[in-house]
């Protein structure tokens, strides 16, 4: 094909490695800018933790680079305490977790996975990535207008939000770029998984993980338009003058509010976590799915339940259009809506304890080896646990109304995406990194980088739910030094705090162990060196241009692990036979 | 059962706190139990089938069905705490509001980064309110000098009483952004959301002063946005709120710093 992309002429560096349209390519793009962004957001939150730990204290070493206008003498101002929490959160979400998810993984593994030469729009892959680093850039450079970058939470509720300074701008602008990265890459997912499958490979053969990345594909690009459009409302409410989240007679710092009024606050609101609900699956199917893949390569037998896993993911995407407003129980709702959101929030915890099921019961009967990504892989599911279980009281309306807004919540989604899709996000890191670099990586380094995180992640989060039962609110610049009712509990800060630093040291050997071993030996001597089953194994080391030499054909399911009577113990997906 | 030493909670001051307390109680009872399942079951798999151990993995896996009925135990414990505890809970609060005859009936009206309150005083009708009339200190919710009703009225910044045993009524507004109303002692949360006026309502059973909390990142001071309750006994109640009308709006120098 004349216009194919991937034409056999020679490609000059730039073609080949920063403006390329291989998937390969743009993946490690996705992937190293993303664990950029990821390291950063850590930072701002370390920051975060010395305040909540020491109130008023001047911040050692960095707090007098920070400038006057955010920590005078090194000490940090509550508007630079909203700043940083509203940033950590919006690059953690949309700069660090997804990006890794669908971005990189998703985008080096999912064509591989499926036999295919490239995604279906090489073209529109780049430009996706090339979306996504202007939004981060926009992000980024947000800190340094007046006022700094956006203060109001990641949520970014109106009217507070229509009424702060410039930072929120670029704040939706970055957004819309994130957006529009996001739903170019949604519709490459969709199409690439439906068309270019290899002959063989029907939809129940795929790996978890491509289920897992289709049905996010899709909540992407349904639910985020709704985001773009409110994004764009709220842009317009700002510096057009519109209210479209404003209602008439406000009245800010004794002076009225010269706007026409007559908008709805709480529709922000709504059209906010229409997104935000499905983005939370987004943040955790894909790595229930790089999960799957890994413990089915280390317990050397089939995923248990595999139909019922696919289903349960289905089943999730579906209703998590459904319970967006259990974040919204306290804005003054009536018994029948009520009672509709907390039923669906508690329905669709069924197919999450069904997946968690399957995946717990497939380890009874294996052979399992224990290394690197095995050892993140089998954390994530306890840890997955009790986020997901400490969901529950929050779901349920009744004890909602205690434990809203404060550090449990805190603790729930973080147990979720930190030691859960973080965990889950190493894991790929470590398992596939002898296919993207024909090295593997330390197991040293590895078993050292895992303890200590383990230990961490729950010294950090699990005295938030004490903090939050004791009535924490969350947001606090003091960490709730204020309030007589909270003095029991805050000398936990300090404990989080270390911990979290602590955290941090550990993951030096992970920065070392990624360096070092991109550089020096360790070579893979074969292609498939965890003797895995599925199609990305089944390609040279790393695969070139266009992917596989000859086009794959698949005979059987994903997990064909110690087959009666089979010679080894696996049976890649494209060996002929049986 | 003490819920609230079991898990820390602040004290409960009101009537329905000790159902609040008790749900809580029932979710964690189901959590815990799964998730103590889990990892007995974790652990034991772990060690049980590590490859020193076993070196051959067995293709068929489990074969019975135990874990469909496990699915089923929990569907059935999560639709009982829905059904027969979190929707009736909810449906009382919201529809089931006392009766205003014998309620003490206020309005708390949340600004960055105070609480206003309002009383309707001796004629129990609240006076016209209009941010035109608003002054920060001497008029903090906006009364109309013109409207007879509101006379009587008695405004206080950060200083909410309440008599002990008698059903509070609270309608919330804000003039500004959102916040939300938090009683941590009363097991009472509500969003205040500019525009519209949402009432809540709770029966304090315990006298003493206890603290009002802003839930909702509402600006820069969203973490001093403290207020004051104090339920008194009936008498005592009575005797400040006819103090207050007579002495004024209140507004002297760290009258909102503590309880007044
Ligand atoms: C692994 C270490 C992490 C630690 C120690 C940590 C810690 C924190 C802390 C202290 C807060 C602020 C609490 C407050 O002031 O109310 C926070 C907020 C938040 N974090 Fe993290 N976090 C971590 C990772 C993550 C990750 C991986 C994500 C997302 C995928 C994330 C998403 C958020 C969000 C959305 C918020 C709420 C921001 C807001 O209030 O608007 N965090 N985190
Ligand atoms: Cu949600
Ligand atoms: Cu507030």
């Amino acid at each position: 094909m004349s216009n194919d992309p991937h034409n056999s002429h020679r490609l000059n560096f730039w073609q080949k490695y920063i403006f390329s349209t291989d998937h390969k390519v743009i993946g490690i793009q996705y992937g190293i800018t993303a664990l950029c962004f990821l390291f950063f957001g850590f930072c701002l939150m370390m920051l975060m933790r010395w305040q909540l730990a020491y109130p008023g204290e001047p911040i050692p070493f960095i707090g007098k680079f920070l400038g006057e206008n955010r920590a005078p003498g090194g000490i940090m101002l509550p508007e630079f305490y909203n700043e940083l929490g509203a940033m950590h959160g919006t690059i953690m979400v949309f700069l660090g977790v997804v990006p890794l998810l669908v971005g990189a993984f998703g985008n080096y593994i999912v064509p591989l996975q499926i036999g295919a030469p490239d995604m279906t729009f090489p073209r529109l892959n780049m430009a996706s990535y090339w979306a996504f680093l202007a939004g981060g850039i926009t992000m980024l450079v947000s800190f340094f207008v007046p006022g700094g970058a956006a203060n109001s939470g990641w949520t970014s509720y109106p009217p507070l939000a229509d009424i702060a300074t410039t930072g929120q701008t670029l704040w939706i602008l970055g957004m819309v770029f994130l957006i529009t990265s996001s739903l170019l890459g949604a519709v490459n997912f969709i199409t690439t998984i439906f068309q270019l499958r290899a002959p063989g490979l029907t939809f129940m053969r795929l790996p978890v993980f491509v289920w897992a990345q289709l049905v996010t594909a899709f909540l992407l690009l349904l639910a985020f338009p709704p985001l773009e459009a409110a994004g764009i409302l709220q842009l317009l409410d700002r510096v057009a003058g519109t209210s479209f989240f404003l209602p008439s007679g406000l009245m800010v710092s004794g002076e009225p509010l010269e706007v026409s009024g007559g908008g709805s606050v709480l529709l922000w609101q709504h059209l906010f976590w229409f997104l935000a609900h499905p983005e939370v699956y987004v943040l955790i199917l894909p790595a229930m799915g790089i999960v799957s893949e890994i413990l089915a390569n280390n317990i050397r037998k089939p995923l248990w339940g595999y139909k019922s896993m696919v289903y349960s993911v289905i089943f999730l995407g579906f209703m998590s259009f459904i319970v967006w407003a259990h974040h919204m129980y306290l804005t003054g709702m009536g018994t029948a809506i009520n009672a509709f959101f907390q039923a669906t929030t508690m329905i669709i915890s069924i197919p999450s304890v069904v997946i968690l099921t399957c995946l717990f019961i497939s380890l009874w009967g294996g052979s399992i080896r224990f290394n690197t990504p095995m050892l993140f892989a089998v954390a994530f599911l306890p840890m997955f646990g009790i986020g997901g279980l400490t969901g529950l009281p929050l779901g349920l309306s009744a004890p909602d109304i205690h434990l809203h807004d404060t550090y449990y919540v805190i603790g729930h989604f973080h147990y979720v995406v930190a030691p859960g899709t973080i965990f889950g996000i190493f894991a790929g890191i470590y398992f596939w990194f002898p296919k993207i670099t024909g090295r593997k990586m330390n197991e040293f380094l590895g078993h050292l980088h895992f303890w200590p995180s383990l230990l961490f992640m729950n010294c950090i989060f699990m005295p938030m739910f004490v903090q939050g039962l004791a009535g924490m609110s969350r947001r606090l610049y003091d960490g709730g030094a204020q309030y007589a009712h909270l003095q029991g509990t805050l000398n936990l800060h300090k404990m989080i705090s270390m911990s979290a630093w602590g955290l941090a040291l550990f993951q030096l050997p992970f920065i070392i162990n990624l360096i070092w071993s991109m550089c020096k030996r360790n070579i893979v001597t074969s292609d498939n060196p965890w003797k895995s089953t599925t199609l990305e194994w089944q390609t040279p080391t790393p695969p070139g241009h266009g992917n596989f030499p000859v086009e794959p054909v698949v005979y059987r399911g994903p997990y064909e692990y110690s087959v009666p009577g089979a010679a080894e113990d696996f049976t890649p997906q494209n060996k002929p036979g049986g | 059962m003490d819920f609230v030493k079991l898990f820390n909670l602040p004290i409960n001051a009101s009537s329905h706190g000790h159902e609040v307390d008790m749900i809580i109680y029932l979710v964690h009872v189901l959590m815990l139990v799964l998730f103590v399942g889990w990892a007995v079951y974790f652990i034991v798999v772990l060690v049980k089938f590590r490859k020193g151990k076993n070196p051959a993995a067995n293709y068929r896996g489990v074969q019975s069905h135990i874990t469909s009925w496990i699915e089923i135990g929990v569907v059935i414990v999560e639709a009982v705490l829905l059904i027969g505890f979190s929707i009736p809970f909810w449906a009382k609060q919201v529809n089931a509001f006392p009766k205003r005859t014998d309620t003490v009936e206020i309005r708390v009206i949340a600004e960055q980064f105070a609480w206003n309150v309002h009383y309707s005083g001796a004629d129990g009708i609240f006076g016209k309110t209009d941010i035109q009339h608003v002054d920060k200190q001497s008029n903090p919710v906006g009364l109309d000098p013109s409207d007879a009703n509101g006379k009587d009225d008695v405004t206080t910044i950060n200083q909410l009483h309440l008599p002990v045993g008698k059903p509070a009524i609270i309608h919330l507004t804000s003039k500004d952004v959102i916040h939300s109303f938090s009683l941590p002692v009363m097991r009472v949360k509500q969003d205040v959301i500019p525009g519209i006026s949402i009432p809540t309502w709770f029966t304090p059973t315990k006298t003493g002063q206890f603290e009002i909390a802003c839930a909702q990142l509402c600006g820069l001071g969203h973490y001093r946005m403290k207020g004051f309750l104090t339920i008194h006994s009936q008498e005592e109640f009575d005797r400040w709120l006819s103090e207050q009308s007579t002495a004024g709006k209140g507004g002297e120098e760290g009258y909102d710093d503590f309880w007044n």
